[in-house]
């Protein structure tokens, strides 16, 4: 009808997942090959927006998980550990290189396996995770620059466990800098999502990158546990929940086997009265419902200074209402999957303490479909310090507003937590920028921005947020002695 | 915020002053580019298909101020454009009618001539356009020739230079005083954004020519470069949806310049919606200046009802 | 001198035209003078392009136009555009070897190998783009309240005498530093071995380097580089191929008169890369801003 405008809502506009072939049993990738698992064991993964099975995945025992290491040991020792640093960087250009080539395919599967929309896995997993083998490609031949000495050397073998929220980024952000160093690598994927590391495996095969440098040991935890304690591994990097970090840390002591841990977060996005206020609006959103909110370092605390505190609310339940909300694989879809029932019954289970609590709860109207694990946007006003929702992480679409005074009272709430991950700031000021990214205790300060990630740029936490850090020059540190 | 000190100028309470202009403008919200450019790309990610892109499409046809504006132009080429204004595709009387033509004041009177009874209505550029460099006195009678000759809208050009300096009453006095000259037309002021170059500029000029009168705001006359950009239109979406919050009062938003696809109309359209809301998807609030963009719209209507792809024999150029 | 056979399958060969490269394009010397290019052995090769002063005056007008997009794209993209030329070099490596090994005299073996070390010095320059800045810029650590922070920034147009001798190995040596970091360049080839430097620019002007970014001119060097060395909007002048019977003292003090930066060291492309010609053609750009509430 001419003049109705809501006939622009956007017809559905899915990307087709033709160009995905996802095998419908898939094995453990060591040594250059796909092999059957010697647990004889599998389990499968689900498409979280529809709880359709994907696919069969082996799963790898402590027999598995040691073939891998030897793997990687041997590689390392015959290939990968004496090869000239140029040679080296060729390798993982190729793979950088072919991870743009097979763009597509990487976004519509990340989208399938991990439930988050093609916009974000299209337009920000993938080319990130390109970037990140392009970027240290180019360290590979100039570790004497990277501040360690004239010639640092590998570790040797680095056993890496990485998350469900960016499957493909997570390896790519663990594999490129050990890679470049010169180490050889056994990766465990999230058991939720394990496929498109998988698929990067067979990316590894196409770069002919010589077997055993990277192994791939699908499983839960069981598998990442014989893995971050087998004797064999001189590395263990491990991204996941504080509470699993702290285990490894204790499980690793007294072995001097080195180790980085990227844990949680409860960041604080701070917004003062003189924030440009839209481009505010859009870095809250974008901080809390990127990724569904399944960010270590998601703003999930709102700080907002007490005297603009109604005005930048209305503002973000008002651009809340323009968010959409459905399949991962529609263009046009803002809000994704959660990842998992045992994900969702969190986020359900810690909105209920924040209701409990006092706090009040609104979320825009949101239809949810029927099958898959959905939450709608939620926001929480009249929040405190004091309440769970403004302490634990909830690791989802769920924003505390608490407000503030002062800068000095801005700094020391944003503090008060163990987390220490990242921070933003918002204000025309840039004096006060500085003032407020010099005491925030965070690894990680976003300002008058948020959410944004660069191979070049050190990534990692304060406090129990985990210790070293990934990307630049000081990410190389962990993979390498002087 | 901001709210009470619109009020109070919209109520004439605050005197027109550079200072007080000064005070309002300048205690808007600051406007971070590379925030408000990461947003533009993104809402240009947006997929429109099947029956959402044909009622974008049509929409887009409907709200085109189709234009001539160059030294060359004749009574012929005028009437011309003022026939393919009404029925843009011979072939389909299913395709709308744009919602204006747009000519230089001299040849409203053909215009108006070519088009009375269609619906279409005549706009006309005044105050020296493209420039604005003439006294008020000459801009003024630009202004009552348009109304004269038969003018429904009339797109004036703000004084850049002097809101560059900071003379902001000035620029208000000459925005009001037109305002009265059209009489009964409806007002469209030109920031030419690719001037004032500053997003923060943008939002200043924008609030100074709503509360100075404006029905509309527009980017730009189209004869400087940088045109129309998706950021320079999203301020003014933002701003023209505050100042109704404000003000109780809707002003329109005209994009011109450089805007020569379907792809890039429909991409305006989702910054509408989603900037100012539904609400100004309609000619009546939105606008787009444009020549060439008809028959890509015609284009590209043609693919989506046929399923093949156009060709510009099939489209006619006047 | 070659005869066609009296009988059999035989088929003539198309020449190649050897032209200037300047602004994306394919020039002529705007003199219409060429010169004759041997190879190592006196072989004719190729009418060669004579550039004049004015075919430098352009290039350097080229220079400056493009160099505020390449110097304003992200080091990531310009790491990217340098990695794809070596891409487009290893796929022409048969190419360029045939050329060194005519124009140098070297085995068809010890050319491939000059090659192959040419790409990969190429990749090595190509990877710096992105981390250049993290390892010679820093935060300062001064005595108040003030966040303040050095960094490279291109110099700008920069002109480079190549290697006279090596005629592929030589010249990436010194172009690629030039223009990883964002400066744009205006290159005269090897005076008497330029072809390998031809179709270098072939590959530059099929893949994503914008027009402009690179100029090479071929000719004489003695007639060039006097006027790139007095040129006032020439921002740095690179010396290493200064020619044989020329005094490269003449040339710096040439460079004087709108203060170029120089780089004099005539053999440092022959070892290992180091940073120095990073280094060389960047201005270190020192921040202050306050730090309070």
């Amino acid at each position: 009808m001419p003049g109705d405008s809501r006939t622009f809502d956007y017809a559905p506009a899915p990307e087709s997942s033709d160009i995905v072939t996802v095998a419908p049993k898939n094995g453990l990738f060591i040594s250059g090959q796909f092999v059957e698992p010697k647990s004889g064991r599998s389990f499968v993964t689900l498409n979280p927006a529809t709880e359709e099975p994907l696919a069969e995945v082996a799963e790898a025992g402590e027999g598995d998980v040691d073939f891998a290491v030897q793997a990687a040991r041997a590689a390392f020792e015959g290939v990968w550990g004496r090869m000239k640093g140029r040679e080296r960087a060729k390798y993982l250009y190729r793979i950088a290189r072919i991870i743009q080539e097979r763009s597509r395919e990487f976004a519509v599967l990340e989208s399938l396996d991990n439930g988050k929309p093609i916009r974000e896995s299209r337009d920000v997993d993938v080319p990130l995770a390109a970037a990140h083998f392009f970027y240290h490609a180019g360290w590979a031949d100039k570790l004497g620059y990277a501040g360690l000495g004239p010639s640092p050397r590998p570790l040797g073998v680095a056993g890496q466990v990485i998350p469900w929220n960016f499957p493909l980024l997570m390896a790519a952000w663990k594999l490129a800098p050990a890679l470049a160093a010169g180490n050889c690598c056994v990766l465990k994927p999230a058991e939720t999502t394990p496929l498109t590391a998988l698929l990067l495996a067979e990316v590894c095969q196409q770069a002919e990158l010589p077997p055993g440098v990277v192994n791939v040991v699908t499983g839960a935890g069981a598998t990442g546990a014989a893995l971050v304690t087998h004797p064999g591994v001189d590395k263990v990097a491990f991204t996941g929940s504080t509470e699993v970090g702290k285990q490894i840390r204790i499980a690793l002591a007294g072995t001097g086997r080195h180790l980085t841990l990227e844990l949680g977060g409860k960041a604080a996005n701070i917004v003062f009265d003189d924030a440009p206020i839209d481009q505010t609006v859009e870095g809250i959103v974008n901080g809390i419902f990127f990724n569904q909110g399944q960010v270590c370092c998601a703003g999930s605390r709102l700080l907002v200074q007490e005297s603009v505190t109604e005005l930048v609310v209305e503002r973000l339940k008002r651009r809340l209402g323009t968010l959409q909300l459905g399949d991962p694989l529609d263009k046009n879809t803002d809000i994704g999957a959660i990842n998992s029932s045992v994900q969702l019954e969190k986020i359900t289970e810690l909105s209920h303490s924040g209701e409990d609590e006092g706090a009040e709860r609104w979320s825009p109207p949101c239809d949810l479909p029927e099958h898959g694990y959905w939450f709608p946007p939620t926001i929480f006003t009249g929040v405190s310090q004091s309440h769970r929702i403004a302490r634990e992480e909830i690791f989802g679409p769920v924003l505390s507003v608490l407000t503030f005074r002062t800068p000095a009272e801005a700094v020391a709430k944003a503090n008060n937590t163990p987390y220490g991950l990242s921070a933003g700031v918002w204000t025309e000021k840039g004096s006060r920028i500085l003032w407020m990214a010099g005491r925030m205790g965070a690894g990680v300060v976003w300002a008058n921005t948020f959410n944004r990630f660069d191979p070049a740029s050190p990534f990692g936490g304060y406090k129990e947020s985990g210790f070293g850090r990934e990307g630049g020059r000081h990410g190389l540190e962990a993979y390498l002695r002087a | 915020m901001l709210p009470g000190a619109v009020t109070a100028q919209v109520n004439g309470e605050i005197a027109a002053t550079d200072t007080a202009l000064r005070q309002l403008l300048h205690g808007l919200p600051g406007v971070d580019q590379v925030g408000t450019e990461a947003r533009a790309a993104s809402l240009a990610t947006r997929s429109i298909k099947k029956d959402s892109k044909l009622w974008a499409l049509d929409t887009a046809i409907r709200m085109i101020d189709l234009t001539t504006l160059e030294g060359a132009d004749t009574p012929g080429k005028v009437q011309a454009m003022c026939a393919k204004a009404v029925r843009p595709d011979p072939t389909d009387s299913g395709v709308p009618s744009v919602a204006a033509v747009c000519v230089y004041p001299d040849l409203v009177g053909v215009a108006r001539g070519s088009l009375d009874g269609s619906g279409v209505a005549v706009a006309s550029v005044a105050t020296a356009f493209p420039s604005g460099r003439a006294s008020m006195k000459v801009k003024l009678a630009d202004v009552r020739e348009a109304i004269e000759g038969g003018a429904d809208e009339v797109d004036m050009v703000i004084d850049r230079g002097a809101f560059l300096s900071g003379r902001y009453g000035q620029v208000f006095d000459e925005i009001r005083q037109v305002r009265e000259a059209c009489g009964r037309a409806h007002l469209k002021v030109i920031l030419e954004t690719g001037e004032l170059v500053t997003l923060d500029n943008v939002a200043r000029a924008s609030w100074l020519a709503m509360t100075g009168g404006a029905d509309f705001v527009k980017t730009s006359t189209g004869k400087v470069t940088p045109a129309s950009t998706p950021a320079a239109a999203l301020v003014m979406l933002a701003s023209v949806r505050d100042f109704a919050e404000a003000s109780g009062r809707q002003v329109g938003v005209k994009v011109a310049g450089g805007i020569r696809t379907a792809k890039d109309a429909i991409r305006y359209l989702v910054l509408v919606k989603e900037t100012a809301g539904p609400e100004w998807l309609t000619p009546s609030l939105f606008r787009i200046g444009a020549s060439s963009l008809l028959n890509d719209l015609l284009m590209q209507r043609s693919k989506q009802l046929t399923g093949a792809y156009a060709g510009p024999d099939y489209f006619t150029i006047d | 001198m070659p005869e066609p056979p009296a009988r059999g399958d035989w088929r003539l060969d198309v020449r190649k035209t050897y032209k200037l490269f300047i602004k994306g394009a394919f020039p002529r010397s705007e003199s219409g003078r060429s010169y004759e290019v041997s190879a190592a052995d006196g072989t004719f090769l190729a009418n060669a392009a004579r550039a004049s002063r004015k075919d430098a005056r352009d290039a350097v007008v080229a220079a400056r136009a493009a160099l505020g997009d390449w110097a304003g794209a992200t080091a990531y993209n310009r790491g990217q555009v340098l990695y794809r030329v070596a891409e487009l070099l290893e796929g022409r490596g048969a190419q360029f070897s045939a050329e060194v090994a005519a124009a140098e005299g070297l085995s068809r073996a010890r050319a491939r190998r000059a090659v192959e070390a040419a790409i990969d010095r190429w990749v090595w320059y190509a990877g710096w783009a992105d981390k250049f800045a993290q390892v010679i810029g820093s935060a300062n650590p001064v005595a108040g309240p003030y966040f303040n922070f050095s960094l490279p920034e291109p110099t700008g147009v920069v002109a480079v005498l190549a290697p006279q001798d090596s005629s592929f190995l030589g010249l990436v040596s010194v172009l690629a530093p030039v223009i990883v970091i964002g400066n744009t360049a205006v290159v005269v080839a090897s005076e008497k071995r330029p072809l390998p430097a031809v179709s270098l620019t072939e590959v530059l002007a099929t893949s994503d380097v914008p027009a402009g970014v690179v100029n090479v001119l071929t000719g004489h060097t003695s007639e060039l580089a006097p006027v790139l060395a007095a040129h006032m909007d020439v921002n740095a002048i690179d010396l290493t191929g200064v020619g044989p019977s020329d005094d490269r003292a003449e040339f710096e003090r040439l460079a004087a008169g709108n203060v170029k930066r120089t780089f004099v060291q005539p053999d440092e492309w022959t070892k290992e890369p180091t940073l120095s010609r990073l280094k060389a053609f960047v201005e270190i750009k020192t921040v202050w801003h306050p730090v309070g509430v």
